[in-house]
């Protein structure tokens, strides 16, 4: 079985925003970029799937300039064959979708793996781009994944609840927890990492649709009004009369 | 422009986040006299509220197989429907289904989307609108050059007004490909009569400070007396206290509610990422210096075990 695993590599969790240049340019300074937690979920059940048949390949696709590199060789340390880099800022959606899709193209892959949304800026829109520019069926978000022969099963979230879905493959998933869990990376996949083939292509020509402008940072929150605690009614009278929210 | 929003249904409901979608098409419409048509699966028992919103025009599929979430039909529906109605721009409100239907829909009706959009766009030439990114740590402006649109709405960025129009139904069968439905649904499970925790009001989320799962009565009985749906944060699903789809914040869901309670939640950056467009926040924490403090807009400090119960019961008197 051949997977496509697709990885962002977005700003730790923790980070906190900045901009500079009037507000155009985010600010990487002090950021630790890791792989996109989503993502990471589709790494690892990628991983699992490999393991639990013992044969086939596992190819993580980022598209990115060369400072992300070591979040591709932590996909690889965690388990992934071989990596391809596309050379470019990822500029939106469209843009990651249209290099997937034409790298798988030149391949054949069973199933296309990511995660449902990018954590910087979240548009979600990617699995299923891919999906139609390939022809191929997808499905987000997947919360659970199991491959027999050429059908896959898949539990996907759906509004209060979740559905079971069946198909055959090649797929297009974007996936979520508890798809899997998190996988560390061993010693020993570290040092195999170093060596496993990365290669770096060109990106093809894309149109889109999006032009940015510029970012902008929520307004501050004012004070916290704070109450004292055995005066809950008071907090009942401003829910009620000041912020009119009950 | 004329517009085509898609209104989603729950519980035989039209959602109130889609009346919002329905709002901002029916207010970028009337800006140049475009025409507002509405699409809707079945016969919700609030049809009426899509003309009462300013529809109108709505388009009614009563295909049964709609009543599965399969995104590729959706989006081959709703782009024949934009195409008959001569719509240029689409808009549905942000939810789990609509994620899944708008990037299949960008690329059959080849249309740029902008999904998370809290803002009406500039103008009809200039449309550039405002998105939530950084899953709420921040927001980006961006145009829509394409000439077709399509824009998801984040909830509560609208505030829902009535605006009566004709609300003529009109029954329609959309003609699908066979790609449509083609993936087979085994099983569905739904919790009927919960509030959804994404579309909900009010929210009430616990944290660790509430020690384990069996003290979870004290965040269901406030929701109760609330109305609210209950959340909580990400250790306490990680620890198996509560499922995984209550898990609010930046790598769960996001939740906008008019109101948000958290109760023994210190407020990490990542939660407070998944609750920051929450109109009005309230902490309980006993420790004076936490994080989610600095998110709320009002805060009690305390044991959250004698809080809340006054708490609970201060509102039960006086709703």
């Amino acid at each position: 079985m051949n997977i496509l695993v697709c990885i962002t590599s977005v700003p730790d969790t923790t980070s906190k925003i900045s901009f500079s240049d009037n507000d155009t340019k985010f600010v990487s300074a002090g950021i630790t970029y890791i792989i996109g937690p989503y993502d990471d979920y589709a790494l690892a059940r990628a991983v699992e799937l490999k393991e639990a048949k013992g044969s086939g390949n596992i190819t993580v696709f980022h598209v990115g300039e060369a400072d992300s590199e070591p979040v591709i060789r932590k996909a690889l340390a965690i388990g992934a064959d071989d990596a391809v880099r596309v050379n470019s800022v990822a500029k939106d959606g469209y843009f990651v979708a249209d290099q997937i899709a034409a790298y798988a193209k030149t391949k054949s892959f069973d199933l296309i793996l990511m995660g449902k949304e990018s954590i910087d800026f979240n548009s979600g829109i990617v699995h299923g781009l891919v999906g139609e520019l390939l022809g191929i069926p997808s499905v987000s978000p997947v919360m659970k994944l199991d491959i027999n022969g050429n059908e896959a099963t898949m539990e996907k979230e759906i509004e209060g609840g979740k559905e079971t879905l069946q198909a055959s493959l090649p797929l297009v998933l974007g996936c979520q927890e508890p798809i899997a869990e998190w996988k560390i990376p061993s010693m020993r996949g570290i040092m195999s990492a170093r060596t496993k083939p990365l290669q770096v292509i060109e990106p093809t020509s894309f149109s889109s649709g999006l032009e940015f402008e510029k970012y902008e940072l929520p307004a501050p929150r004012t004070n916290c009004k704070m109450i004292s605690d055995s005066q809950v009614e008071e907090l009942v009278t401003l829910l009620k009369s000041e912020a009119k929210v009950i | 422009m004329s517009v085509l929003i898609f209104l989603e249904t729950t519980d035989n409901q039209i959602k109130k986040s889609s009346l919002e979608a329905l709002v901002y098409g029916r207010t970028i419409a009337g800006r140049s006299g475009g025409s507002v048509t509405a699409l809707v699966v079945g016969n919700p028992t609030n049809l009426s509220e899509a003309a009462s919103h300013g529809a109108a025009t709505v388009m009614q599929i009563s295909d049964s197989r709609f009543s599965q979430n399969d995104a590729q039909a959706f989006a081959e529906a709703l782009s024949e429907a934009a195409t008959q109605k001569s719509a240029s721009l689409i808009v549905m409100a942000k939810s789990v289904f609509s994620d899944s239907i708008i990037p299949k829909l960008s690329a059959i009706w080849k249309a740029g989307a902008a999904t998370n959009v809290v803002s009406l766009p500039e103008s009809d030439a200039n449309f550039s609108v405002k998105r939530s990114i950084f899953t709420g740590k921040a927001f980006e402006l961006m145009k829509l050059t394409s000439e077709r649109k399509i824009v998801s709405i984040k909830k509560n960025a609208v505030e829902v007004s009535l605006s009566p129009a004709a609300g003529e139904v009109v029954a329609y069968q959309p003609s699908v490909s066979s790609k449509a439905f083609a993936l087979r649904t085994v099983s569905t499970e739904k919790a009927s009569g919960e509030i959804l925790l994404s579309d909900a009001e009010i929210v009430v989320s616990g944290g660790r400070g509430l020690k384990g799962p069996e003290n979870w009565g004290l965040v269901t009985d406030l929701a109760k007396v609330l109305g609210a749906a209950t959340g909580c944060s990400k250790p306490v699903s990680d620890l198996h206290w509560r499922p995984h789809h209550e898990h609010v914040g930046q790598t769960g869901i996001k939740v906008s509610p008019n109101l948000y309670i958290a109760i023994g939640i210190s407020g990490a950056i990542q939660h407070v990422a998944g609750i920051s467009s929450s109109k009005v926040i309230v902490a309980i924490n006993k420790d004076p210096e936490a994080p989610i403090f600095k998110a709320a807009t009002y805060g009690i400090v305390g044991d959250a075990f004698d809080v809340v119960p006054k708490l609970t019961q201060a509102l039960r008197n006086s709703l």
